[in-house]
C-alpha cells in the first residue's frame, strides 16, 4: 500500500489579533491548521506567554513560585520590570486581585492607576484582568481603558453580563477584549456575536474559554478548545475564528498538589509545581491556546523551548 | 474501518430469519454498525463474510497487549483523532528505562519504583508499572539476567525488552517469556530474525523505521508473517518531527484506514533530552498526541504524578464523568465544632470544593452526596441533589456522632432547598454558602460553631 500523508481539509483561518503598540506589539493567531500541524498549514505567529503580575502581594503562594518574586511583590511596577529585564517577558498580565468585592474591594480608579503606571513603565503588551465579578470588572476595566487610551491593552474577563460597557470602552479607547465564557463552545460563540453586534472588530477579540490545570478539569477546557478550533478551521464558523487566551497560572498554583511539601512519592515541591504549570500549559497549547498566562520563570522557559522546537519545523 | 449499515447488510445472508434477535437482516446490519450487537449472533453468516466483517470491525489502531492476567497492559484500540468525538480508549503505558549497564543497586531501586510508585485519586490507583530493559552491553547473559530479575519483581510489572540484536533479545525473552514482554525492535537489518523470535514465543513486536514510509513497509512484512501484535516507532527523536509523525500515524490510520500504520506507537522522551524537566514536557505532549508507550529515563515523583493525573484526565470518557464515593471527607483534621458542608459527587466538584476548604485552613467535614457524577446545578435540576435525598443521606451518614452542632452549609446554587431541608432535618440550621467554591475560604473564616 503506498503511503501518503493525509491532509485535513481546512476551510477557515484564525484571525490575526495585534496586542500592545509600537515595536514591542505582538500579533497572535493567523493559523491555518491545528496547533503545530506544520505539515498541513501554517502557524505564522507562535503562541505567546504573558507573565503574571499582581497589584497586591500574594498571600498564599507556595514558596517555589514566591521565591523568584519575593523582592518585588509589593510593587507591581518593579515586578513587571523584573519580568522584562530578568525573564525577558514578552507580555505582562496584571491581575487586579485587589478589586475583588469579597476581598479588599479596592476602588476602580485606584486599581486603574496601577495599570496606568505599569503601562507607562513597560513597553511590552499588557493584559489587565479583573476578578470575575461582572459589576466590579465593568467599573475597573472601563477605568483602565479610559486611563490608558490607545495602548491596545487586553481587557478581561469580558463576560456576557459585562460585555456592553467594557466592549464600548474597548472600541472607544482602542483596546482588545478577552471574551470569557464558562467552558462551552456555544456560549463562547454567542458572546463573540454579541461583541460583534456591539461593534467590536474581529481583530479586537480573543476567546477566553475558561481554563483549569491538570487534575482540576483540564480535559474539559482541552476539549472545548479543540472543538472551537475545529469549528473555526474546518467548519467555517467565523464567530469562533479568534485566537484563544488561557489564564492558567492562578488555577494551577492554588491547587493542593502544587502546594504539598517535598514527598518521596510526589517528588520535590518546586519541580512538581513547575511541571504542573508547564505541562498544563503544554496540553492547552496543543488544544489551540495562543496566549498562556503563566507564573514561574522555569515553567515559562520549558514551555517556550517546546514552542520554539515545535514551530521550528 | 467502520462499515456503514448498508455495507454490512450486503455481506449478510438476507434470510430475515430473526434468530439474531432482530426481525430483519437490515435491522441487524444497522445494529452492528452502531456497535449495539455482535456478529456472532448471526448463525447463517458465511465464513468469507465473517472474515471481512471482523477485519472491518477491528479498530483503525489495532489493540496490542503486553503482559498477561489482570495487570496486562492494553494499548491502542483507538478510533478517533479528538477525544470529544468519542473517547480515547487505552491510556499510554509509561515506562521506566533500566539498562543492563546500571549497577545492581540502581536496577533494584528502579524495579522497586516501577512496582510501587502509585497514587490514589477518585478511588482509582494511578500507576505506571512498565519497565523498558535495555541491552546496552550487548551481552545476551546480561540482558537475560536483567529480564529474570524483572520477572522476579512484583507481579504487576510489564516488560519491554530492548535490543536490536536478535541473539540478545532471544536470550532475554527466554528469561521472561511468560510475562509476554514487548520485543523492541525489529529494524530493516534484523527483521527476519525478529519475526521468528516474536512468532516462536507469540510475543508483541515493536518495529522501528527510519521514516514513515520505511516503517510502513516493515510492518507490512511483519503482518504478512501473521503477526498482528505490533507496536511502531517511526524513528525520529527531534521534537517537531516526532510530534508530526505521531499525528500523521494516527490520522492516516483513522481517516485513510491505512493499515500499515494502524498500530500503537512507542516514543522515547528519554532519548530526546538530558533535562528531566524537558523530558516531562515531551511526555506530556506525547500523552495528548498520540503515543501508545512513553519511555522515560526515570520515574520522578514531581513529573510522574502530573503525568499520570493528566493521563487520567485526557483518557476520561467525555460521556462518563468521574465520580467520587459518597461519604464524609475530613479536611484539615476537623473536630466536633468544625463546619459541615455538602456537595455533589462529580469528581471535579469534589476536588475543587475540598481544595478550597483545604486552602481556607479551616478544619471541616465535607459530605459528598452521590449525584451519579453530576455537578451541583445539573444534579439539582435532575432531582438528584434536593432536600428529600440530601437529608436522609446526611442523617444516615453517622456525621451526627462526629459533630456537636447541627448546622449544614449548602452550596449557594441550591439555596432554594433551604426551607425543605430544615423541614426534613428537624433541629438543624441550614446555612446557604457561596455559589462559587473560590469564595469558600473567605466564607469559612467567618465560621463560628
Amino acid at each position: 500500500m503506498p503511503f501518503q500523508i493525509p491532509k485535513t481539509v481546512y476551510s477557515g483561518k484564525i484571525n490575526e489579533v495585534r496586542i500592545g503598540r509600537g515595536t514591542k506589539a505582538l500579533t497572535v493567531g493567523g493559523e491555518t491548521a491545528y496547533p503545530f500541524y506544520l505539515f498541513e498549514g501554517t502557524m505564522p505567529h507562535p503562541p505567546r506567554i504573558a507573565m503574571e503580575v499582581y497589584d497586591v502581594p500574594p498571600e498564599d503562594w507556595p514558596e517555589a513560585v514566591l521565591e523568584p518574586f519575593r523582592d518585588v511583590v509589593h510593587d507591581a511596577v518593579a515586578w513587571a520590570q523584573k519580568c522584562v529585564h530578568d525573564y525577558k517577558a514578552e507580555s505582562i498580565c496584571l491581575q487586579l486581585a485587589s478589586t475583588d468585592p469579597n476581598g479588599m474591594n479596592r476602588p476602580a480608579n485606584e486599581a486603574a492607576q496601577v495599570a496606568k503606571k505599569l503601562a507607562d513603565a513597560v513597553d511590552i503588551p499588557l493584559i489587565v484582568w479583573g476578578t470575575g465579578n461582572p459589576e466590579k470588572d465593568t467599573d475597573v476595566l472601563r477605568a483602565v481603558a479610559e486611563m490608558c487610551p490607545e495602548r491596545n491593552i487586553v481587557l478581561g474577563p469580558v463576560e456576557e453580563a459585562s460585555h456592553k460597557k467594557i466592549g464600548a470602552a474597548a472600541i472607544g479607547f482602542k483596546h482588545t477584549v478577552a471574551a470569557s465564557s464558562p467552558v462551552d463552545v456555544n456560549l463562547a460563540k454567542q458572546l463573540n456575536i454579541l461583541l460583534g453586534n456591539l461593534g467590536v472588530r474581529d481583530d479586537q477579540i480573543l476567546i477566553d474559554p475558561t481554563v483549569s490545570g491538570i487534575g482540576y478539569g483540564i480535559e474539559y477546557c482541552f476539549s472545548v478548545m479543540e472543538r472551537i478550533r475545529m469549528a473555526a478551521l474546518t467548519q467555517q464558523d467565523t464567530k469562533l475564528q479568534y485566537p484563544i487566551i488561557a489564564n492558567l497560572a492562578r488555577e494551577v498554583w492554588k491547587t493542593k498538589e502544587a502546594r504539598l511539601p517535598d514527598d518521596p512519592r510526589l517528588g520535590n515541591a518546586r519541580g512538581r509545581g513547575i511541571l504542573l504549570e508547564a505541562m498544563s500549559a503544554m496540553i492547552l497549547l496543543l488544544a489551540g491556546a495562543d496566549i498562556v498566562v503563566m507564573r514561574h520563570p522555569e515553567a515559562i522557559r520549558l514551555v517556550k523551548e517546546m514552542v520554539n522546537e515545535l514551530t521550528a519545523g | 474501518m467502520a462499515l456503514t449499515g448498508i455495507e454490512i447488510f450486503k455481506l449478510l445472508p438476507k434470510t430475515n430469519c430473526g434468530q439474531c434477535g432482530v426481525p430483519t437482516c437490515l435491522a441487524f446490519a444497522m445494529a452492528l454498525a452502531a456497535g449495539k450487537t455482535e456478529l456472532a449472533r448471526c448463525p447463517h453468516v458465511s465464513e468469507e463474510a465473517r472474515a471481512k466483517l471482523s477485519e472491518a470491525a477491528a479498530p483503525p489502531i489495532l489493540t496490542v497487549t503486553i503482559g498477561t492476567g489482570e495487570h496486562a497492559l492494553k494499548l491502542g484500540g483507538e478510533t478517533v483523532l479528538f477525544r470529544h468525538e468519542k473517547r480515547f480508549e487505552n491510556p499510554p503505558g509509561i515506562a521506566i528505562l533500566i539498562s543492563d549497564t546500571m549497577p545492581e543497586a540502581e536496577i533494584d531501586a528502579r524495579l522497586r519504583k516501577a512496582a510501587e510508585m502509585s497514587y490514589e485519586r477518585v478511588g482509582l490507583t494511578l500507576r505506571a508499572n512498565l519497565v523498558a530493559l535495555k541491552g546496552e552491553t550487548g551481552s545476551p547473559e546480561k540482558l537475560a539476567a536483567l529480564a529474570a530479575k524483572a520477572k522476579q519483581a512484583a507481579g504487576n510489572l510489564n516488560i519491554i525488552l530492548m535490543s536490536e540484536r536478535p541473539e540478545v533479545l532471544g536470550a532475554a525473552l527466554r528469561a521472561c517469556a511468560e510475562k509476554k514482554p514487548l520485543l523492541y525492535a525489529a529494524t530493516k537489518d534484523n527483521i527476519d530474525a525478529m519475526i521468528s523470535l516474536a512468532k516462536e514465543a507469540s510475543l508483541p513486536l515493536a518495529v522501528k523505521g527510519d521514516d514513515l514510509e520505511g516503517l510502513a513497509s516493515l510492518t507490512e512484512k511483519v503482518a504478512s508473517a501473521g503477526l498482528k501484535q505490533i507496536v511502531i516507532d517511526p524513528g525520529a527523536r527531534k521534537t517537531a518531527r516526532s510530534f508530526q509523525e505521531q499525528v500523521i500515524i494516527r490520522s492516516s490510520a483513522i481517516t485513510k484506514k491505512f493499515r500499515p500504520l494502524g498500530y500503537p506507537t512507542i516514543v522515547f522522551p528519554c532519548e530526546m533530552t538530558d533535562d528531566p524537566m524537558k523530558e516531562a514536557m515531551l511526555a506530556a505532549m506525547f500523552l495528548v498526541k498520540y503515543a501508545g508507550i512513553i519511555v522515560l529515563s526515570d520515574y520522578r515523583g514531581e513529573s510522574l504524578f502530573p503525568l499520570l493525573v493528566a493521563r487520567l484526565n485526557i483518557y476520561t470518557d467525555p460521556q462518563r464523568p468521574l465520580a467520587t464515593k459518597q461519604g464524609i471527607y475530613e479536611i484539615n483534621n476537623p473536630g466536633a465544632d468544625s463546619p459541615l458542608l455538602v456537595t455533589s459527587n462529580f469528581s471535579l466538584t469534589y476536588f475543587i470544593v475540598s481544595g478550597e476548604i483545604e486552602n481556607s485552613r479551616v478544619p471541616g467535614y465535607l459530605f459528598v452526596k452521590d449525584t451519579e457524577g453530576l455537578s451541583v446545578m445539573t444534579a439539582w435540576a435532575a432531582g438528584k441533589f434536593s432536600a428529600d435525598t440530601i437529608a436522609p443521606a446526611i442523617l444516615k451518614s453517622g456525621i451526627t456522632e462526629k459533630i456537636r452542632h447541627r448546622r449544614l452549609i449548602i452550596p449557594g446554587y441550591v439555596a432554594a432547598e433551604k426551607g425543605a431541608l430544615e423541614e426534613q432535618m428537624p433541629g438543624w440550621e441550614i446555612v446557604v454558602g457561596p455559589r462559587d467554591a473560590a469564595d469558600l475560604p473567605a466564607f469559612l473564616k467567618t465560621w463560628k460553631s
